[in-house]
């Protein structure tokens, strides 16, 4: 049974929203819908992370079984922000293709994000790095075009500055590669883009895309001050999804609270937590 | 043998998400959607690159040879 309730133990954040292309998110953590067993799965999780924003990806309608079941029948609209994505293009055209699909495919449900495309220009199928020049294209295509783009880049703190500088609502730096569950490869890389892209800009939307391996990750992306954590893997390829969804949601909020509340300084040495004064006994 | 072909019923050939298929001639994409069994579900539809709103679909007529496509939503990150 999973009735993990992890708000009960965790005080009031007393932090402002996350705020991405003028939509306000509740939660921090943005969950992708692939890879789950079953649908039910995947709402299951979902539930659980606490997530109120979910990717989807754009695909040919299956010509055969047209009546089968579709995702949208197992997303509340209502309580998710669908944030379309343009996986699988390798080509800054075939992406503005693809996001301008998505927007049609939201814009006929009526939904707030139907200017939002989750940019993907990819380079190669091996490591599913983006392709920079691409992605910097795909970009100026996009904003120009009117969408909201949240882009999915490497952690290149010179090509994050390039693609805000484009107009991107929300630069998203990989931790690691998709689906590759190795977390932050690069904690320097990730802290000096959050420097660029906040500078005198404190409230720009900076969300680590991919690499999220389990829930420590996502805490240490948080707690490096990253603004949100989009995954999918990590959740629907745990031996239990809907206990590790359980787990994500707290590390997302502890990470984020630790970032808040701010970390002591390391130092080489110990520092004794217990007083000196008082002591019956001296050091040898 | 000789084969009226006078007879047949005109047609036009289009692509729809790769595949070869023929419709009546003076069919409109609406028709395309409603005989693929699409109506009132979520898809989005483009035309050799371009989308066509759903609200457009009833006037675009098929002239032969567009690439048709008939996009959704799946599962993806």
């Amino acid at each position: 049974m999973h009735s993990v309730d992890t708000t009960a133990a965790i005080p009031a954040l007393d932090d402002a929203p996350l705020v991405v292309g003028g939509i306000t998110l509740a939660s921090r953590l943005v969950v992708g819908t692939g890879k789950y067993a079953t649908y039910a799965e995947m709402a299951r999780c979902l539930g659980v992370s606490g997530t109120d924003c979910v990717t989807v990806a754009v695909r040919r309608e299956r010509l055969i079984n047209a009546a089968g079941e579709n995702i949208l029948d197992h997303l509340d609209a209502a309580r998710y922000s669908l944030l379309p994505n343009t996986a699988g293009c390798y080509s800054a055209d075939d992406a503005v293709r693809v996001a301008r699909l998505g927007r049609e495919l939201l814009r006929d449900m009526g939904s707030a994000t139907s200017e939002w495309v989750k940019l993907e220009v990819l380079g190669d199928t091996k490591t599913l790095l983006p392709d920079p020049v691409g992605t910097l294209e795909a970009t100026e295509k996009l904003v120009a075009d009117g969408f909201s783009v949240l882009v999915y880049t490497s952690d290149d703190p010179v090509i994050a500055k390039r693609l805000k500088g484009l107009g991107a609502a929300s630069v998203m730096p990989a931790g690691s590669p998709i689906g590759s569950g190795q977390g932050v490869l690069n904690a320097n890389n990730l802290r000096i883009c959050l420097e660029y892209l906040k500078d005198g800009d404190p409230a720009y939307p900076v969300i680590v895309d991919a690499g999220v391996g389990t829930a420590s990750d996502v805490a240490f992306a948080m707690e490096l001050g990253a603004d949100g954590v989009l995954l999918n893997t990590a959740i629907a390829h745990a031996q239990d999804p809907v206990r590790m969804a359980a787990a994500m949601r707290a590390a997302c909020q502890a990470g984020r609270l630790a970032f808040l509340a701010g970390r002591m300084p390391r130092r080489l040495y110990a520092t004794a937590s217990s007083p000196d004064d008082g002591r019956i006994v001296r050091p040898t | 043998m000789s084969s009226d072909i006078t007879s047949s019923p005109p047609e036009v050939a289009v692509t729809v998400n790769g595949v070869a298929r023929a419709l009546a001639a003076g069919s409109s994409l609406r028709d395309l959607i409603e005989a693929l069994g699409f109506a009132g579900r979520p898809i989005a539809v483009e035309v050799d690159g371009d989308v066509v709103p759903r609200a457009a679909l009833a006037n675009r007529t098929l002239v032969g040879g567009e690439q048709i496509e008939i996009v959704t939503f799946v599962g993806g990150g």
